[in-house]
């Protein structure tokens, strides 16, 4: 310990001593590019309440060793440092200053949540960190005039989704008494604020709310108040679990609105067979990417391709499970910025490309909906298609909608 | 007030120090106060924090280990501390350093109202009702009447500031000095506090209830005030951890925090002073330790880690140690 401290201090008194010759660096690559490597970071949920979100990172580790494998970028590997922070804000505090000051990585990519992401926002953005393409869909992450280094995810967010909703509504069934169900917290919320932002001054009149908690155990007696208010359209903005329990409590009690449910929560596996795929027949929701277990898409060239990324780098996984489909949208688009980028890998000018996708067409977004960004656009998505479920299957129809106002 | 203490209960509280503990405390105090300048930003934040915990688990150890009340909501006062700093800055403009008392003074009283209902608890179901509170938690801060202060489910950031008087110092390492200055001044006062009369009162009230009675304590009023005392060490805590993380919203303080801080009562000793730095190491480091290990068991890991301390330590990590230094004391003399 006296060694340690005693080295500890000699550095201490150095380090004093240099400071006044060392002569502020010029304009060049951020820390964690070497001539062979990019060094990023990120923070994912491996413990706490929503492992099951987790997947999105292995899912991007696993999309930049296939990139490593074929090269790298300009001949730099990618090298993703993704590390717990078990949902918990202050845990994300300090994983993100462990990446930043510790692992000294360029950027952070794609973490995960909207509670954990704000909590190292105005961290990031005074240290002039970028924090590219979010794991959130929440619409917060857009506000490019207070939060410059902030970009939102390659996902539609909930708020562009809440428009659509409204709009087809208000198309469909003018006179529509809408009920909405959602989780109290930024989630369910964006969904409130995207229906107020078409429907305006007939907001009040038209529209009867309910919430519940994330840790509540059921939400029946919601579902039950809002049918005795008399809604004949139903927007069900919840989670896996709850609206499961939405979509059998709605057809337990015969009510029968037009039912939109929000595109977290339309899996076949955790959703529509515990509820009872039968009960959720006419449910409306949305996309934007490729769904692998659809069948129309075998012949695809896009699926094809996705489907050999993830045979080979992750034979073990379930591919149903749609964070794969994200984490392999997310690496393309980082990585065409980083490309776009070239030798200069500076803080500003990876921001300043990863802002510059022009018309970026996914192999595994529906076709037609393009990743674009700029100075003033951060949100890579905004178009989606509206779909219902046949008993069968989700079917898409009409046209790609934009969620933007 | 002159009572003869059995063995047991002497050995359990804080006695005068010989010349080499003083001198080893001093040493470590030295060494705490140079270790901003000669550490990385990163790992300064994670002393910060061992000094936060520090502060948190001593107030357990106060009511847990010296009280013999169990506490499972302690995360609960600890957010309590964090909103209060969080709101009086931001919505009252407070300087940082006044709202540290505010906070403890806030949270005394809220621990002391908590601990009125709590009399007529003991044991299990003591354990049970704080158990609540820390469940609880999480959906009264996201309370929609109180939104326009906690910020509801959005949470509040909290700003940084730059060192007082124009000192060279970072933010960090001055608030690191600043928590370290806190605690220290928070331990000297739990020792003074265990080590006189009120000492052997909190510890008599565990023992054996019925006859510190007889000996004329006031039992409830004893138990009511180490309730407030040790919710007015969380809190403080709760305050500072605010400062540290610059950030507090309902998700930040879920069960697992107060489930953590009993973790490292029990894991650095109860019933000891020093034992609350021991345990805030370990709920600091292990889990961090244990991440490394392996990602897909991680808590698997740290549950080995758990098991192997209790087994190895049935007393805590300080308990081990006063068994060591006994055992060297022996053969020295022997």
């Amino acid at each position: 310990m006296t060694i340690k401290l005693r080295h500890a201090l000699l550095v201490t008194t150095l380090i004093l001593f240099a400071t006044p010759a060392i002569t502020p660096a010029c304009a060049q690559n951020a820390p964690g590019i070497t001539d062979t490597e990019i060094k990023i970071g990120q923070t994912m949920p491996y413990t706490g309440p929503v492992t099951a979100f987790s997947t999105l990172g292995k899912g991007e580790i696993a999309y930049f060793k296939m990139i490593n494998d074929r090269g790298g970028i300009n001949g730099r590997k990618i090298n993703l440092i993704s590390l717990d922070d078990g949902y918990a804000p202050p845990k994300t505090v300090e994983q993100t200053r462990r990446l930043v000051e510790q692992e000294g990585v360029a950027f952070m990519f794609s973490s995960i949540g909207t509670a954990t992401n704000t909590a190292v926002q105005r961290y990031l953005n005074s240290a002039k960190v970028p924090q590219l393409y979010i794991g959130s869909g929440a619409s917060k992450f857009g506000n490019y005039k207070e939060f410059p280094y902030t970009i939102g995810g390659i996902q539609g967010t909930f708020r562009a989704e809440a428009r659509i909703y409204a709009r087809y509504i208000l198309k469909e069934k003018p006179n529509a008494k809408i009920a909405i169900l959602y989780q109290n917290d930024d989630y369910g919320r964006d969904y409130v604020a995207g229906v107020k932002d078409i429907l305006g001054d007939k907001y009040a009149s038209m529209v009867k709310e309910a919430t519940y908690e994330f840790t509540d155990a059921t939400i029946d007696s919601q579902i039950v108040s809002l049918q005795g208010a008399g809604a004949d359209a139903l927007i069900v903005a919840a989670t896996p679990k709850f609206a499961a329990q939405a979509i059998r409590k709605v057809y337990d009690i015969s009510w029968k609105p037009m039912f939109f449910l929000s595109n977290v929560a339309i899996w076949v596996s955790t959703v529509l067979e515990p509820a009872g795929i039968e009960k959720a027949v006419g449910i409306i929701s949305s996309v934007y990417v490729k769904d692998p277990t659809d069948t129309g898409w075998d012949n695809d060239p896009g699926m094809k391709e996705w489907k050999a990324w993830i045979t080979k780098y992750m034979p073990e996984v379930d591919p149903r499970d749609q964070n794969y489909v994200n984490s392999y949208n997310e690496g393309m688009v980082l990585v065409q910025a980083l490309k776009q980028a070239g030798n200069n890998l500076s803080r500003e000018n990876i921001l300043k490309e990863a802002l510059n996708i022009k018309d970026m067409q996914l192999p595994m977004m529906l076709p037609g909906i393009k990743v674009n960004t700029s100075p003033t656009d951060y949100y890579p998505i905004e178009e989606m298609q509206m779909m219902r479920w046949s008993g069968k299957q989700w079917v898409r129809f009409g046209d790609l909608l934009s969620g933007s106002l | 007030m002159t009572v003869r203490t059995e063995p047991v209960m002497a050995a359990a509280l804080p006695k005068a120090w010989s010349a080499w503990q003083a001198t080893g405390v001093v040493a470590l105090l030295v060494i705490a106060v140079i270790v901003p300048f000669a550490v990385s930003s990163f790992h300064l934040l994670q002393l910060t924090m061992v000094v936060i915990y520090a502060i948190a688990l001593l107030g357990l150890n106060i009511l847990t280990g010296y009280n013999g009340q169990i506490s499972l909501g302690h995360g609960a006062f600890y957010a309590v501390g964090a909103y209060t700093m969080a709101i009086l800055i931001e919505r009252a403009g407070m300087p940082y350093w006044s709202i540290v008392p505010v906070a403890g003074i806030v949270c005394f009283i809220v621990g002391f109202l908590f601990g009125l209902p709590a009399l007529r608890l003991e044991g299990h179901y003591l354990a049970l009702s704080t158990f609540a509170l820390a469940v609880a938690t999480p959906q009264l801060l996201k309370f929609h009447a109180l939104e326009k202060w906690t910020g509801g489910v959005q949470g509040t950031f909290v700003p940084g500031f730059a060192a007082p008087l124009g000192l060279p110092l970072a933010w960090d390492q001055w608030l690191y000095l600043f928590s370290l200055g806190i605690a220290a001044a928070l331990f000297f006062f739990a020792w003074n506090l265990l080590r006189g009369s009120t000492g052997i009162a909190i510890t008599a009230i565990r023992d054996h209830p019925i006859a510190a009675k007889t000996m004329g304590i006031n039992i409830s009023l004893y138990k009511l005030l180490t309730f407030g005392v040790s919710a007015m060490y969380t809190g403080i805590a709760g305050a500072l951890g605010a400062l540290v993380a610059q950030f507090v919203s309902p998700d930040s303080f879920t069960i697992f925090l107060s489930l953590s801080l009993l973790v490292g009562a029990v894991i650095g000793g109860v019933a000891s002073i020093f034992g609350a730095i021991f345990g805030a190491l370990f709920i600091q480091f292990v889990p961090n330790f244990a991440d490394q290990i392996s990602k897909a068991v991680t808590w698997a890991v740290y549950g080995l880690f758990m098991i192997t301390f209790m087994y190895l330590m049935p007393n805590g990590i300080a308990g081990f140690l006063k068994v060591i230094g006994e055992r060297l004391r022996r053969r020295r003399n022997s």
